[in-house]
């Protein structure tokens, strides 16, 4: 038996990943500790969903591996892996409602078809997290396509804390809302951390979200994280792609297509 | 060279396709046997595409069983059409038409509506959702349709096979002034358990292929509106294929052998 590692909460050891000859992930290093939040920057189509859809096993890595509290999690069985779900919450890009279902089967989805309670339970459970994401009960009978974007958002973030999951995942949380409805669901992501004490894990290429949520800031860039450090030293990292990418600076080490040198 | 190059790409492409379809419709089927089973989803489709697909397969055997009247007694000779229609006309619906035409039918409105429904959950991240919500997608998504597919195919046969025999019986004796005595008689007399057995055995196997190319498509749909318009083609035309050719080798099979 090797020595469990227990100084982080989620690791990853030389994560690769390709689709057909494009290397997505390459030897990707990542270290996450406890009630930590660590917000992953990339520029689109960098990878990042692909990065957090490998490290919660949506995807498979051709090498490397995921190591949660120590223990590796890459190649789990069909059943291993539907335990592993329960410590998990993850939000998707688009909510990723079920349409055909009301809101409160929605939330309650995961301890409706694990942990078998009854649609009474289901609904007092769907109402305390509607309260949490701060939404009233009415909307409970509503089905998704009868909700704006941005309430669509927050019954996916109910429905990935139902469980009350160790790590949360947030999938681009702030992509396309309004700028309130930005911060409302970045203080729920970190209400998530501080009154939940879950582990965040969020993708973005939105600075905004990084100043109000993050403690760790990571940048993905060619499959790689080329910098990574604490929330408050992100203008002085030194390093010259980080550094081009939070100014949004058009020209530098990341070379961006139909823009000229000088 | 080249022509033979992609003759060989061609052919490895078909069989890789194959063994896809077949190692999802194991996966499929060992889900349909192992608990937890989904009833509420089984039931849900149950009612959605079997008794909804009653009028359209109501109307096809309908039109089918009148039209076979009257191809068949400009075809025969006035003399013998009184014991010759009824026969044709049982035979053929209860062996042959009635499962393939309503296997057909039932691809069409239904192969494609699964394979839109699940392209469009596949592509708005709903079966990743369900994956993340501890839930496997193919015993939620796929088992019940499979198992409401072919539970429900044979029954609509049999209504199909009645409709289609009512058809043929209206035409021959409304129109074709036929005795409904004699004609009722003689279609009993050429009313075969076998037969109709023999089509009810296939209309479960269409069912199940009409599912099956539903969800498969619909799962390997990927990104976009386009895929999920894809998916739709997709499962018509494989069903569709699929029926046409299980239906040649099961008839070789039951009344060859």
């Amino acid at each position: 038996m090797t020595k469990k590692n227990k100084r982080f909460k989620l690791e990853t050891v030389g994560l690769t990943k390709s689709f057909g000859s494009k290397k997505v992930l390459e030897d990707l290093n990542l270290q996450v500790e406890d009630n930590e939040s660590l917000v992953v920057l990339g520029g689109s189509g960098s990878g990042k969903s692909v990065l957090i859809k490998t490290i919660v096993g949506l995807l498979r890595p051709d090498s490397g591996s995921v190591l949660l509290d120590g223990d590796d999690i890459t190649n789990l069985s069909t059943k291993g892996r539907s335990n592993l779900m329960s410590r998990f919450g993850f939000l998707f890009q688009g909510g990723a409602l079920f349409d055909s279902l009301p809101v409160w089967k929605n939330i309650s989805f995961y301890l409706i078809h694990n942990k078998y309670i009854s649609d009474e339970e289901a609904r007092v459970i769907a109402e305390e997290k509607l309260h949490v994401v701060g939404l009233s009960k009415d909307s409970l009978d509503l089905y998704p396509s009868e909700l704006s974007g941005g309430m669509q958002k927050r019954v996916a973030l109910a429905r990935a804390i139902a469980n009350d999951p160790e790590i949360i995942f947030f999938d681009e949380p702030t992509t396309g809302l309004d700028p309130i409805m930005k911060n409302v669901i970045s203080e729920l992501i970190s209400k998530c951390r501080k009154e939940f004490g879950a582990t965040t894990i969020t993708i973005t290429h939105d600075i905004d979200t990084v100043k109000s949520i993050a403690s760790k800031v990571a940048l993905l860039y060619k499959g790689r994280i080329v910098w990574s450090g604490p929330e408050h030293e992100i203008y002085k990292s030194g390093d010259p792609i980080f550094d081009q990418f939070i100014h949004g600076r058009i020209r530098g080490p990341i070379k961006v297509e139909g823009v000229s040198e000088k | 060279m080249k022509m033979i190059a992609r003759i060989g790409r061609l052919t490895l492409d078909f069989f890789a396709d194959v063994g896809k379809v077949v190692l999802f419709a194991y996966k499929g089927t060992q889900c349909v046997f192992t608990t937890p089973l989904y009833f509420s989803q089984i039931l849900d489709n149950l009612i959605r595409i079997g008794f909804f697909s009653i009028p359209v397969v109501g109307m096809t055997a309908l039109f089918t069983g009148a039209v076979l009247v009257l191809q068949s007694y400009a075809g025969f000779s006035k003399i013998s059409s009184e014991t010759t229609i009824p026969m044709v006309v049982v035979v053929s619906i209860t062996r042959e038409l009635g499962p393939v035409l309503a296997g057909l039918m039932v691809a069409g409105r239904v192969g494609s509506s699964i394979a839109a429904e699940i392209a469009t959950m596949k592509v708005s991240e709903q079966v990743d959702a369900l994956q993340t919500l501890a839930v496997n997608p193919i015993r939620y998504l796929v088992a019940p349709r499979l198992i409401a597919c072919t539970l429900v195919m044979p029954i609509l046969v049999f209504i199909a096979d009645v409709i289609g025999i009512l058809g043929g019986y209206l035409v021959a004796t409304e129109k074709l002034g036929f005795n409904a005595a004699l004609y009722l008689n003689n279609t009993m007399t050429y009313l075969k358990a076998d037969d109709v057995i023999s089509g009810l055995v296939k209309a479960a196997i269409f069912g199940f292929v009409i599912a099956l190319s539903g969800c498969y498509s619909g799962c390997n749909a990927n990104k976009g509106a386009e895929s999920v318009g894809t998916a739709t083609i997709n499962a018509v035309v494989m069903s569709s294929v699929l029926i046409l050719f299980l239906n040649y080798m099961t008839t070789q099979l039951f009344f060859t052998v």
